[in-house]
């Protein structure tokens, strides 16, 4: 039978590929390998991006077996706009990486095969449209990302892996749980099948109630977050970038597809307001402790912490509007959060540490990584022409439309805070120091402008929005 | 009580005290067997979802979930021994400068 579209298992096929091929050269040739699988991915990710334009939602089934006893693989808007994210902020953050770190370094030989693998997890898990091939590759990913962590090599960085893996083990098996007993009732994993055969009943709710909450697990919801800022204050500046853009991201991603074809009705509305109202206090707890936090890596996991949250609200404004909304936001968060951290972990390197009251005066000189945080900022915040403010605005108005107070004061106060948090730390940057500082290590151009074309990303999204909007409409679920 | 009633009660209980295990335990050790004992627990209720009918054969989607749950189950306990490993080498609290 016709296994469909090619591109799909070539978007989790090549960056696989590199991965292994980059353990097997070892040190020496980790690097390039890298590169070019990157390329490639990127490649295969934007081939998949005009295929999708066009016409249909692109289906691969894999060994031509067609479900329920089949695995397939689905691209539609939603999907293809994600994996588009996933490759230009995948590809910058290893642009930036093949500039710091040195050729032939263990952590050169570590890093790409480790990113390469876990990249091919989220690719999968971007296409996957049944509920066991969702674990599995959220599985993939969390393993990769804990990898990853460890690449510190220092007690604290292992500790925070640790405690990151046994809570997301945690989540898995309560997600694992709720699969089991939703294909006892229905037989079928299927997503789309699935939701048109779904029934109500409390086994079913048990079901979709467990799913929730290793999945919120999973995702750093408040008030179970607390494995977030040890684990992306203790990462390498690289690895935090992509934990805060995308490995954190995946789960949220498989709550909003799950959410999206699953379910209805009055226990789903009260599922909407819960997850709301604790996103918003997330937004309120996680901006909060940012503004008190001394270390600029804190500040930026605390406000990952809040970001996170303001994506927890759409659950509680189920509009289409603010579906298109939340993508946007998730996208300008990852672009955002990742120029962060990569600027963060420049002005480690140069500096010796990132204490927020020692950093006066930077802004003279490194101009182009304190250009790309300002400009972060400002999506952070959700100040025009960010994508992050159309997202807002979109979400504002959905409030106003269905009178839910929460959100719009989510909104509005968690904007007001973030400004607080980040003008903390701009100030300190464009402040003239005492003395010019002599800086430890001068970072590459090449990852100066990785870090800048990120934050311009960010900004791109709010300029023309019209793009990526006509591309979510496509198979919209 | 049929027997795969039994199996299914039998894996709630499990994935119950090994939750209590991971939460209660002070050592990491400690905690990476509680997990496995809820690992176990959930892919034991997956078998038990598996019969189809009293005498007839069980059905096989569940018992490749199992399978592909166990290998996932040992990659992950393979890393977290990996990180045991490392934390008892270098505790927690001391940095390399």
């Amino acid at each position: 039978m016709d296994p469909g579209s090619a591109w799909l298992p070539w978007a989790v096929l090549i960056p696989l590929g590199g991965a292994m091929a980059g353990l097997l050269v070892g040190r020496r040739g980790a690097a390039p390998v890298a590169a070019v699988a990157a390329l490639l991915t990127v490649a295969a990710s934007l081939a998949l991006l005009v295929e999708v334009w066009a016409g249909p939602a692109a289906r691969h089934f894999a060994g031509g077996w067609r479900p329920p006893l089949g695995i397939q693989l689905r691209a539609d808007g939603l999907a293809a706009v994600v994996l588009a994210s996933l490759a230009l902020v995948g590809g910058l953050v290893t642009a930036f990486a093949l500039g710091e770190f040195g050729r032939r370094s263990r952590l050169s030989g570590l890093f790409f095969p480790l990113w390469l693998f876990g990249w091919a997890a989220l690719n999968a898990l971007v296409l996957s449209a049944d509920l066991f091939n969702l674990y599995v590759t959220l599985e993939l990913s969390t393993l990769a990302a804990v990898a990853l962590i460890s690449l510190a090599n220092r007690g604290p960085a292992f500790g925070a892996a640790a405690r990151y893996l046994l809570l997301a083990v945690v989540g898995s098996l309560s997600y694992l749980v709720g699969v089991a007993l939703l294909f006892a009732l229905h037989g079928t994993l299927d997503l789309p099948s699935l939701g048109a055969r779904l029934s109500g009943g409390p086994a079913v709710w048990a079901g979709l109630g467990l799913i929730l909450t290793g999945l919120c697990l999973k995702a750093a919801l408040f008030p179970l977050h607390t494995w977030l800022p040890g684990a992306y204050q203790r990462a390498l500046g690289p690895v935090a970038a992509l934990l805060s853009g995308l490995l954190s991201n995946a789960p949220f991603y498989v709550l909003l597809r799950l959410w999206l074809e699953l379910g209805s009705g009055p226990l789903k509305l009260a599922a909407g307001q819960l997850l709301g109202g604790l996103g918003g206090a997330a937004v309120i707890w996680g901006s909060l402790l940012a503004l008190r936090a001394d270390r600029l890596s804190s500040v930026l996991a605390y406000s990952s912490v809040a970001q996170f949250g303001y994506l927890f609200l759409l659950f509680q404004l189920d509009t289409p509007a603010a579906w298109a909304a939340g993508a946007f936001l998730l996208i300008s968060h990852a672009t955002a959060k990742a120029a962060l951290f990569l600027a963060a972990g420049t002005l480690q390197r140069a500096v010796g540490h990132d204490r927020v009251d020692g950093l006066r005066g930077m802004a003279g000189q490194l101009p182009p990584t304190i250009f790309a945080i300002a400009v972060s900022a400002v999506g952070l915040i959700g100040l025009p022409p960010s994508g992050a403010f159309i997202a807002k605005w979109v979400l504002l108005r959905a409030a106003a439309e269905r009178g839910q107070w929460w959100p719009a004061v989510v909104l509005l106060g968690g904007g007001l805070l973030a400004a607080g948090y980040c003008f903390r730390f701009l100030r300190e940057l464009f402040i003239p120091g005492p003395q010019p500082l002599r800086l430890r290590k001068i970072p590459a151009p090449l990852q100066q402008l990785a870090t800048l074309a990120l934050a311009a990303l960010g900004l791109g999204f709010g300029l023309w929005p019209a793009a990526p909007l006509r591309l979510l409409g496509v198979g919209w679920p | 009580m049929t027997p795969w009633l039994w199996f299914a009660l039998s894996a709630v209980a499990l994935f119950a005290v090994g939750l209590h295990g991971l939460f209660s335990s002070r050592q990491l050790v400690r905690q990476i067997l509680a997990a496995n004992i809820s690992a176990s627990a959930v892919l034991l209720l997956l078998v038990a979802f598996a019969r189809r009918a009293p005498s007839g054969d069980p059905d096989p989607v569940p018992h490749a979930l199992v399978l592909t749950g166990i290998v996932v189950s040992v990659s992950a306990t393979g890393v977290a021994l990996a990180l045991a490993r490392r934390l008892r080498v270098r505790p927690p609290g001391s940095r390399r400068r």
